[in-house]
């Protein structure tokens, strides 16, 4: 049986992913669109948040990326350090800025949302701090990726940025929840039913959250083919220097 | 178009925000693959003529 | 090991920069902020720990490119690097060197500048003991950022980028410490959580900046 490290070599990862890429960006885009058009046309208003509820459709699904697009990062970034996959590494520096969207989307969203209902944009509570910080992890993660030259010390120093921030991401986690108890409700979304909101608002949400899902892979199977390729170009350019 | 009452402006505001971002991410990072695309094959036939 | 701290701080006293520049940082911010603020004495008695532990953290960050730079610009640090000590004692030992010519004189100036910013009494003694726990894992924090810098050109901003996302923590337990104490609350839970990630950081950091090193210099 084939090893499951095949499928990262970077041959055989263009290969799969030029088939397998086009079918998830179509998934992607359906199931997302129709997840959304659910939720925004067919779904009653809130009897406490009106049609603000709407925005949770967006809210919940981009705020779930976020945090799993950084653990996603980190367990590649522990592949490459392990086990030298270059497309585990370049698969971590295409998710970031997937990752830094998807946080900049769920801190717009919840500001937009926390107006009418908090009577604020911004407050400084645990989860909206979190989130702040995990966005700064994001730029100062992708701003080292583009301040090295050499592609293999960038990966391994990002990595190794990678890791120390996760520790310190987790310790910030609870370092805020220390310093302020919050206004932001508990996980809207969980598996445990009991705590979820009603099912009318809870089935779209679910669908939105897997068609963003399909999205965040469609986006980071795009972009690692980008980094794939921009590899290459870089070896037979590094290889013409030489020679010429 | 539904009913959004007195949160309209904040629902639309929040859905136009979150496209405009994700289509532009999209939008670039196709934009990004298209043109490394292009770098690699013009490479790959320098290579090529050079034997 | 004695030996290289021994020449580290020598280099840093003779480099002139070492005990002053870091304290002339932070005197000059706690002068600034009753100029932005206003000279209510209330209000900056309000603000008084979270200022003194911001220009105490940011006083550190101003240095932290000492530690490698110059060592990596005469390659001295190739030479630390292949000679036969751990590459993580070295570490350890130039963040010490770091936090004694930096840290030290933040913690013993903060209570002098407390006055200017009217801190109330009771929180000088938990000012001090925050900052002597606090400054290390501010160093040793810092000199991961450095290392995995070091070979850049313009590391400096790119470097404050990386660290001060990871000095988070340590401000939050530092200054709650603080503020609770001038309250009179208790304040053994945070003053805890701060021992420990100081803890935590001098334990595992100097493994992880010596990694970055040896990435750097191969």
């Amino acid at each position: 049986m084939a090893s499951l490290w095949e499928w990262a070599n970077p041959h055989k990862f263009m290969t799969w992913t030029a088939k397998a890429l086009p079918i998830i960006s179509i998934a992607a885009a359906v199931v997302t669109v129709i997840g959304l058009i659910w939720g925004f046309f067919f779904t009653p208003d809130d009897y406490r948040q009106g049609a603000t509820i709407k925005i949770f459709y967006i809210h919940v699904p981009t705020a779930m990326i976020a945090i799993n697009a950084w653990l996603m990062m980190l367990i590649a970034s522990l592949i490459w350090l392990i086990r030298r996959h270059h497309v585990s590494v370049l698969a971590a520096k295409a998710a970031a800025p997937v990752g830094l969207i998807m946080t900049l989307i769920a801190l717009a969203t919840g500001a937009i949302w926390g107006k009418p209902m908090w009577g604020t944009y911004w407050e400084w509570d645990p989860r909206l701090t979190s989130f702040l910080i995990l966005f700064l992890f994001y730029l100062g993660y992708l701003a080292l990726w583009e301040a090295i030259e050499d592609p293999d010390t960038a990966a391994d120093l990002t990595s190794v940025l990678c890791l120390v921030g996760s520790v310190f991401a987790l310790l910030s986690r609870y370092a805020v929840n220390f310093w302020n108890q919050g206004l932001h409700q508990g996980a809207s979304l969980s598996l445990d039913k009991q705590e979820n909101v009603a099912d009318v608002f809870w089935y779209p949400a679910l669908v939105a959250l897997f068609g963003f899902v399909l999205m965040f892979v469609a986006l980071v199977l795009l972009r690692t083919r980008t980094e794939i390729r921009k590899r290459r170009v870089h070896a037979i350019e590094l290889r013409e220097r030489v020679q010429g | 178009m539904p009913d959004l009452g007195k949160y309209a402006s904040d629902v639309l505001a929040a859905y136009g925000i979150t496209a405009a971002l994700l289509l532009g991410l999209i939008a670039l990072s196709v934009v990004q693959s298209s043109r490394v695309k292009k770098r690699l094959k013009a490479a790959e036939e320098r290579r090529k003529s050079d034997g | 090991m004695i030996r290289l701290l021994q020449r580290d701080l020598i280099l840093a006293l003779r480099a002139g920069g070492g005990f002053g520049l870091g304290l002339g940082f932070f005197l000059i911010l706690v002068t600034l902020v009753p100029f932005g603020i206003g000279p209510n004495s209330e209000r900056l008695a309000a603000i008084a720990p979270g200022i003194l532990w911001l220009g105490a953290l940011l006083a550190c960050l101003l240095s932290l490119d000492r530690i490698f730079a110059l060592d990596y610009e005469d390659g001295s640090l190739d030479l630390l690097a292949t000679a036969p000590v751990p590459l993580e004692g070295v570490v350890a030992m130039k963040a010490l060197a770091h936090w004694i010519t930096t840290g030290l004189p933040l913690v013993i100036a903060a209570p002098i500048l407390g006055v200017l910013l009217h801190l109330e009494t009771a929180a000088y003694l938990w000012l001090i003991v925050t900052l002597l726990i606090g400054t290390p894992a501010l160093s040793f924090i810092g000199a991961f950022g450095a290392a995995i810098t070091v070979g850049l050109k313009r590391g400096g901003l790119l470097m404050s980028l990386l660290v001060l996302p990871l000095y988070i923590p340590t401000l939050i337990f530092g200054a709650e410490v603080v503020r609770r104490g001038a309250l009179g609350f208790e304040v053994a839970t945070p003053l805890m959580m701060q021992a420990a990630i100081t803890a935590g950081a001098i334990a595992l950091l100097p493994f992880a900046a010596a990694a970055a090193i040896r990435i750097a210099l191969r």
